[in-house]
């Protein structure tokens, strides 16, 4: 199934979540933001979403600017 | 009597701001942070390289400090709202700093649409510090739109080229019921000092403390800059005059 991860076109399985995909990419869900389809989703409701075909994932963290 | 500058609710005493890029080790970050008595800290939001592991800049500036995100990237008002929204959600408090620029050679912020992402954002209940080109009608409308301070440009960003747009500061320092904070472009603590000098409130500085050899004595240098400019400013320069006035007495010492 493709979605759109940081805008890039991402073959990801069916009936991944959020929490999963998170797993999978080894990312410190402590240190980043998801948006989910343009609304930021909290990390407690990672879980309870199932990723669907052509979503929009957005995955962000704070780095360094001036 | 303490010199403290209100915004946002918070009581800042240090009136050197720090921006976080381009330090050769973020591990630079604290101890330039410490060593300056920094209280505001600017960090930006981009999207996680998959490819590569990074560090957790949050991991790097002290608890105490304020962070305060901008919205660099934002192309117009639009992008800049959504990422300061995202900014706050994602626990960062509720200051940020307006960036939008379409420019890409001199990095001019688009000052238009810095006033609708302000007028925006200030509705939501957000600090706004808009970074703008120093015009003294936008710094008006910045007012009612709602931010709580401007930030006028000294010289492009990065360029270390000190406070070229003087003139047009000091009009808005002048005219301006907000805190005026140059930020952009000085290169040296003696430019920091003269816009502290001048009235400013504070100065934003990143790229001429944290491309300098020694980025921890820098921080250092500008900090006692910003503190000398401002004594100097609450102290109240002298006048300025053409010809020689004596500071000696003029009467003869061994002649009649």
């Amino acid at each position: 199934m493709n979605i759109y991860l940081n805008g890039k076109a991402t073959d990801v399985p069916d009936g991944l979540t959020i929490a999963e995909l998170v797993a999978q990419r080894m990312l410190n869900p402590e240190t980043i933001i998801v948006e989910y389809n343009y609304n930021l989703v909290k990390k407690e409701c990672w879980d309870g979403i199932v990723l669907k075909e052509n979503d929009r994932l957005e995955i962000l963290r704070f780095v360094e600017g001036g | 009597m303490r010199d403290v500058l209100e915004i946002g609710g918070k009581q800042i005493t240090n009136r050197l701001f720090l921006g976080t890029g381009k330090f050769s080790s973020n591990r630079l970050i604290p101890e330039a942070v410490r060593a300056a008595g920094v209280q505001v800290v600017t960090v930006a939001l981009r999207r996680v390289d998959m490819e590569f592991e990074q560090e957790n800049i949050a991991a790097y500036i002290p608890e105490d400090c304020i962070m305060m995100p901008n919205t660099s990237g934002a192309r117009n008002a639009q992008e800049a709202v959504r990422i300061a929204r995202l900014a706050r959600a994602a626990g960062c408090g509720n200051w940020v700093k307006i960036e939008v620029i379409s420019d890409n050679r001199y990095l001019l912020p688009d000052n238009y649409e810095t006033i609708k992402a302000t007028e925006i954002l200030a509705g939501e209940g957000f600090v706004v510090l808009p970074y703008m080109s120093p015009d003294l009608m936008v710094a008006k409308k910045l007012v009612e739109a709602g931010a709580a301070a401007v930030m006028p440009l000294g010289a492009p960003i990065g360029s270390n080229r000190g406070l070229k747009t003087r003139e047009l500061v000091r009009i808005l320092i002048d005219e301006i019921p907000l805190p005026v904070i140059v930020d952009a472009g000085l290169g040296r603590p003696s430019e920091a000092a003269e816009a502290m000098e001048m009235g400013a409130a504070a100065v934003l500085v990143n790229t001429a403390i944290a491309t300098a050899e020694d980025p921890v004595a820098m921080a250092r240098a500008f900090s006692l800059a910003v503190a000398a400019g401002r004594l100097a400013y609450l102290a109240g320069p002298g006048e300025s005059v053409e010809y020689a006035r004596a500071s000696s007495p003029l009467t003869g010492f061994l002649r009649d």
